[in-house]
């Protein structure tokens, strides 16, 4: 299983919600069909305001974005239950978030998909990176590598949920654990 | 125990549970729409086989009411799929937009946005159709793809909203793997003025704790002042417990509650048994709120987040471009006669929009006298802009030819329940979350406005 993650970050402040992640009007996409899976990651993000974002995280016409690792505040994914939030952001190759805190149902859904690894960070790391930065965010370490400055910040432990994420999501998990039946 | 944890703790067999604990939660109702209800059959199907049959084909409700009103061939698609889906599995409780089970949904945008086009199943916004159609019921669970299902926890029940992959594990097992959460408790004391409403209890409430302040949480609404609140105001409080990043919201079962409960079941032919929680004597909050009811003012929540409060009377400079009264917070009949009651013989200056939540509001609305006119030819007289197309519309933005939505930088004073940025549409439009009748005020003014000034004598 992959516990280390490096590449350039890209950074939003506090309370990023759902609608700002994937916009309701794209919606329609149904993330179970493949196609629409992918489109959805060429929209991630793009509900953030450019006049406050003029870094995109998906450049345009592209279908992935550059930044395998997302820096955020505080209640990122807060708002709308959409399953479609974490979905996108894991179409678009983001494979770790790393904020302050995470709304409830947006960590649900990154841990329930498989899509993403849900970081809480003991530091405020939005107010210290930039978008762009390069780090490496080890989760058996519980670090995070500046590779700038060599500076460390520390991760809190994922705890139960590291597994889960780690068989690709809850069914895996439900199966590998014996919750539910190997066929479906 | 607290209410949340009595309901945890009896829907996983269990004698005690407490927050904390991690438990396998049967459900009593899953229920889906058309925008997370086709990728949550996706991963049914997925998951479970293709030819998997649902866990109880009377529990799992289906309700499209998002995408439905637009010329967006991909919605009018979603809603195909949750009917083949119906047909398949022989659900019970599907309430379709057409009534030609056989058929396909395509919208007429030829017949303009305001003229009815559903058929005589469909039931609008699934958290106001779920109780008008006998589905909430005290003592349950209710899992919902939705993140405001935290409503049904006006009826004494345990209601939350999930994703696409729970709602698929939900269905084909019935079961939910839970952490209780935290209770907060919050205790209503005294009585509402005139001119102030549920949503400022809310907008208040929400504006104490902060808007990630019930994040992991159960709210917790009982005392006094609940029993002088409508089944409508208690759907309005538990509706905006996720905007505090609530899990649920739980009030106590009372006689309205029962009255309420046992019409509706009965109506519908719906399971008309349940067995309510009641208070212990010993429960433990991670956080108390006394709130004293006759002290609250009209509250608006400001762009950009539902916590962002201020007083009505502290906005007076704010100018405005629309006003919108709607969605499951807002849309409800109480909430059009107190926003009518303020615009009565009277004339908006801003462009108002007005989207009941259900048919049945719109029924009640057409047919509702005072004096020789209906409340809906009182809200049409005074210059809304009034669909009987009951559904989310623009409360989400939306495809862009949806009703109501904003396709431009505007700021809006909204009944509903966000103001996220890009929220009702454009990226740079700004919503004011309030009640029903401080958008009537402000839609008279064209600024934001303490209805308190606009109440009929």
């Amino acid at each position: 299983m992959q516990s280390v993650f490096t590449g350039p970050v890209f950074v939003v402040r506090d309370d990023i919600d759902t609608d700002q992640i994937i916009p309701a009007q794209y919606l329609t996409l149904v993330p179970t069909i493949r196609e629409e899976y992918e489109k959805l990651g060429s929209y991630a993000m793009c509900g953030l305001p450019e006049k406050l974002y003029p870094a995109r995280f998906v450049r345009d016409g592209q279908t992935r974005g550059e930044y395998p690792i997302v820096v955020a505040g505080r209640n990122f994914g807060c708002g709308s239950s959409r399953e479609h939030a974490p979905i996108a952001l894991g179409a678009a190759g983001c494979k770790v978030v790393l904020a302050e805190g995470f709304a409830r149902i947006f960590f649900r859904n990154s841990v329930a998909t498989g899509e993403l690894y849900p970081c809480e960070s003991s530091e405020r790391l939005c107010d210290v990176l930039k978008t762009g930065d390069e780090v490496t965010v080890d989760l058996d370490a519980l670090a995070v590598t500046v590779k700038k400055t060599g500076k460390v910040f520390k991760l809190k432990s994922l705890g139960d949920v590291r597994s889960v994420v780690d068989a690709g999501g809850l069914f895996n998990y439900a199966r590998k654990t014996g919750m539910i039946g190997k066929t479906g | 125990m607290t209410l949340t944890e009595k309901l945890l703790a009896r829907a996983a067999s269990k004698k005690r549970v407490q927050a904390g604990d991690n438990v396998w939660v049967q459900a009593d109702i899953l229920m889906t729409h058309d925008v997370c209800g086709p990728g949550t059959i996706g991963v049914f199907k997925r998951e479970f086989g293709k030819t998997a049959k649902v866990w109880d084909r009377n529990k799992v409700v289906i309700i499209p009411d998002h995408y439905i009103f637009t010329a967006d061939s991909m919605s009018n698609r979603n809603v195909d799929i949750l009917r083949d889906f119906v047909k398949e599995q022989g659900i019970t409780y599907f309430y379709d937009v057409i009534d030609d089970p056989n058929g396909h949904w395509v919208f007429d945008p030829t017949k303009g946005a305001m003229k009815r086009q559903h058929g005589s199943h469909y039931a609008g916004v699934c958290h106001a159709a779920l109780p008008q159609k006998g589905h909430t019921r005290p003592g349950e669970i209710l899992f919902g793809t939705d993140s405001h299902t935290c409503m049904a926890g006006a009826f004494n029940e345990f209601a939350t909203g999930i994703g696409n992959t729970d709602a698929g594990f939900v269905m084909g097992t019935g079961k939910l793997l839970l952490k209780v959460p935290e209770t907060m408790h919050f205790r209503l004391e005294g009585k509402l003025q005139p001119g102030v409403m549920a949503k400022d209890i809310i907008l208040h409430s929400i504006g104490e704790i902060g808007f990630d302040g019930a994040t992991y949480r159960a709210m917790q609404f009982d005392g006094p002042g609940v029993a002088s609140l409508s089944i409508d105001d208690r759907m309005t409080i538990a509706n905006m417990a996720i905007e505090a990043g609530g899990k649920n919201a739980i009030f106590e079962f009372d006689a309205q509650t029962q009255a309420f409960v046992d019409y509706r079941c009965k109506l519908n032919g719906t399971n008309p048994s349940y067995e309510p929680v009641t208070r212990d004597k010993r429960e433990k909050f991670s956080y108390e709120l006394v709130l004293d009811l006759s002290k609250l003012e009209p509250t608006v929540a400001c762009h950009p987040n539902p916590g962002q409060r201020k007083l009505a009377r502290e906005l007076n400079a704010i100018k405005l471009d629309r006003a919108y009264i709607g969605s499951c917070t807002g849309g409800k009949t109480s909430d059009f006669i107190e926003f009518a009651r303020i615009l009565r013989g009277k004339r908006v200056i801003i462009d108002t929009f007005g989207v009941p939540a259900t048919p049945e509001i719109v029924h009640d609305l057409q047919t509702a006298r005072w004096g020789q006119q209906t409340v809906w030819e009182i809200l049409v007289a005074a210059g809304v802009k009034m669909t009987e197309n009951a559904g989310c519309a623009a409360c989400l933005g939306g495809p862009v030819d949806t009703f109501g939505r904003m396709n431009a930088p505007l700021k809006c004073i909204s009944a509903t329940n966000r103001n996220f940025p890009g929220r009702m549409g454009h990226k740079d439009s700004q919503v004011f979350l309030a009640s029903p009748a401080t958008v009537a005020a402000s839609a008279l003014t064209g600024k934001i406005t303490d209805p308190r000034e606009y109440l009929p004598a």
